[in-house]
């Protein structure tokens, strides 16, 4: 059984949730290659080969590769689809949202965001916004799979897989524009070690950047938000942890000024410790909690600042 | 031209899930069910296409148990002008819903299909992916705003890291993300006329689509509870503990 990882990358990074995917991919196969699908992605490729574990990598170039037009990766994926028994994906909104295109030319059922492998045709994965979680045995041939990439620890680095060039994949009817990407020094949210996020207690996009942006710098953080501070135009879309925004699992998580809708709840429990700081004693957020602080952010939030200056950060 | 939006009717985003104590699946039984709110979002952009003259027809079509024709009269009730239930106690998977889809969509040849980005019960966001894969038509998922000139569509889609404008021809499939609009709520007269607008009722049969399952379902479960930690007085107090915890 030989599994395909689709590698998430911009053209120039690969980013962590491969080396996540490479590892859920190895608990269904010791035969598992790396596609990298890109423009001018060589060092993307060159890096997905230093993964341990890898057999090869396979480098996919176009114009339309390099812009993640769904069709085309759709397309150069299926042209390698028969020689693999399973496809992974990183279950990020790029990789979300071609994958389903795969299963469906292949006539499979797509597994989506699996947070656990059970054995080579049954996966866990979350439903109802991380409420349930749903064992599922899966009766096609082939299976196209995308991974929460939270849910598994990174492959380690010092593989050396040879890197091979595949033919890429044009779309017909779908033209790239422009792109707008937020420029940031911040970690990047979903990878990042330590998040800090404010909710609609910030009362505008004023206040949220004053408030959170500051801590975050101050912590060497990710900046995330509530689905209702996003809702309320506070923080762009980009930030929203949650259910439908990021799924996040950082070694420490601070919540400011949100409540725990639980669909907040759902992109963030898994994180390992989580701060949470809400003048409602009562926010559903200080059930999951593990450090409950009852204030105003106002008041505490600078205290906060002033504590961590103390200590030396 | 004609839009056509599918829904799905699915436990009201506000109902706390439970799962069932036989792990068979989530308890459905006496619960408020409501149009996906993805799908919602979908209906208000149809709604507002015809507001503005660009669509001219606007076809609801739902598949699932007899009790969506009420998810079909809300999207009536805010715009839609008539409706397709495809009949089934069955709960598809994506792959079979967009199997029906594509077969309702060769009767009735829409312009545009437009849809919610994924459903708030089986979260797989799949179904609008794989209905433009199987029309082999473009598709732009994600998307916070949409214009249509002519022959062709530009959409700004919600990807990671940012934004992205793509151009596609039409006919497409377009998936609509939270900040697209915000969806209406119907009138009371919008509701009455709602009443008089016509549910064309088909099978599965009628399509001849193998809905058969792929996936068999093992179990449903509760994810592990996260328990309450402790509540700390000071923010020095805090920094302390997140200093022992080893997590600064």
């Amino acid at each position: 059984m030989a599994v395909l990882v689709v590698a998430d990358n911009d053209n120039l990074v690969l980013r962590d949730g491969t080396h996540k995917t490479v590892t859920a991919a190895l608990k269904l196969s010791g035969d598992v290659d790396v596609l990298v699908l890109g423009h001018g992605a060589k060092a993307v490729a060159d890096a997905a080969a230093k993964i341990s574990g890898v057999r090869k990598v396979l480098l996919a170039d176009s114009d339309a590769l390099g812009h993640g037009v769904a069709e085309a990766q759709a397309d150069a994926i299926l042209a390698l689809a028969g020689g693999y028994d399973a496809i992974l994906v990183s279950a990020t909104a790029g990789g979300k949202n071609f994958a389903p295109r795969v299963a469906a030319k292949l006539d499979v059922a797509p597994i989506s965001e699996i947070v656990e492998v059970v054995s080579g045709d049954t996966f866990v994965r979350p439903i109802y916004a991380g409420n349930a979680l749903e064992t599922v045995q899966s009766s096609d041939a082939k299976k196209v799979i995308t991974v929460r990439p939270t849910a598994f620890a990174a492959a380690e680095e010092g593989g050396s897989a040879p890197v091979e060039t595949v033919s890429g994949s044009d779309a017909a009817k779908t033209r790239f524009v422009s792109e707008e990407m937020v420029k940031s020094d911040r970690p990047e949210l979903a990878a990042a070690k330590i998040v800090v996020s404010g909710g609609r207690a910030m009362g505008s996009a004023e206040e949220f950047q004053r408030v959170i942006e500051p801590l975050a710098d101050k912590l060497g953080a990710a900046v995330g938000a509530s689905r209702a501070a996003v809702d309320a135009g506070y923080a762009p879309n980009d930030y929203q942890v949650g259910q439908t925004g990021k799924v996040v699992a950082p070694a420490l998580y601070v919540a400011i000024g949100i409540s725990g809708a639980i669909q907040h709840l759902a992109g963030m429990k898994d994180s390992k410790i989580i701060v949470a700081i809400n003048k409602d004693s009562d926010a559903p957020i200080f059930q999951v909690a593990d450090f409950g602080l009852v204030a105003d952010y106002k008041t505490a939030v600078p205290e906060l600042m002033d504590a961590l200056a103390a200590a030396g950060k | 031209m004609k839009v056509l939006v599918p829904v799905k009717r699915v436990i009201d985003y506000n109902v706390k899930v439970r799962v069932k104590a036989d792990q068979t699946g989530v308890d459905l039984a006496n619960v408020k069910m409501s149009m996906n709110p993805f799908c919602e979002i979908a209906v208000e952009e149809a709604v507002r296409l015809k507001e503005k003259g660009v669509a001219t027809e606007i076809v609801i079509v739902s598949i699932g148990p007899a009790q969506a024709q009420e998810t079909i009269r809300t999207a009536l009730a805010m715009g839609g002008d008539r409706g397709v239930l495809v009949t089934t106690d069955a709960d598809p998977e994506p792959l079979a819903v967009a199997k029906l889809l594509a077969a309702v969509i060769a009767e009735e040849q829409p312009g545009l299909v437009l849809m919610g980005k994924q459903a708030i019960d089986g979260d797989n966001n799949a179904v609008g992916q794989m209905l433009s894969a199987l029309l082999g038509w473009p598709q732009a998922t994600y998307d916070s705003a949409i214009e249509i000139s002519g022959s062709t569509a530009k959409v700004t889609r919600e990807v990671d890291g940012g934004l992205q404008v793509l151009d596609v021809d039409l006919p497409a499939v377009i998936t609509a993300d939270l900040r697209l609009n915000e969806p209406r709520y119907a009138s009371l007269p919008n509701i009455m006329k709602a009443k008089k607008k016509e549910i064309v009722s088909k099978t599965v049969a009628d399509y001849g689509v193998d809905i058969a399952p792929r996936l068999k379902v093992l179990k449903v479960t509760e994810p592990a509870k996260r328990s309450a930690g402790i509540k700390v007085e000071t923010a020095a107090d805090l920094v302390s503990k997140l200093n022992t915890a080893g997590v600064l």
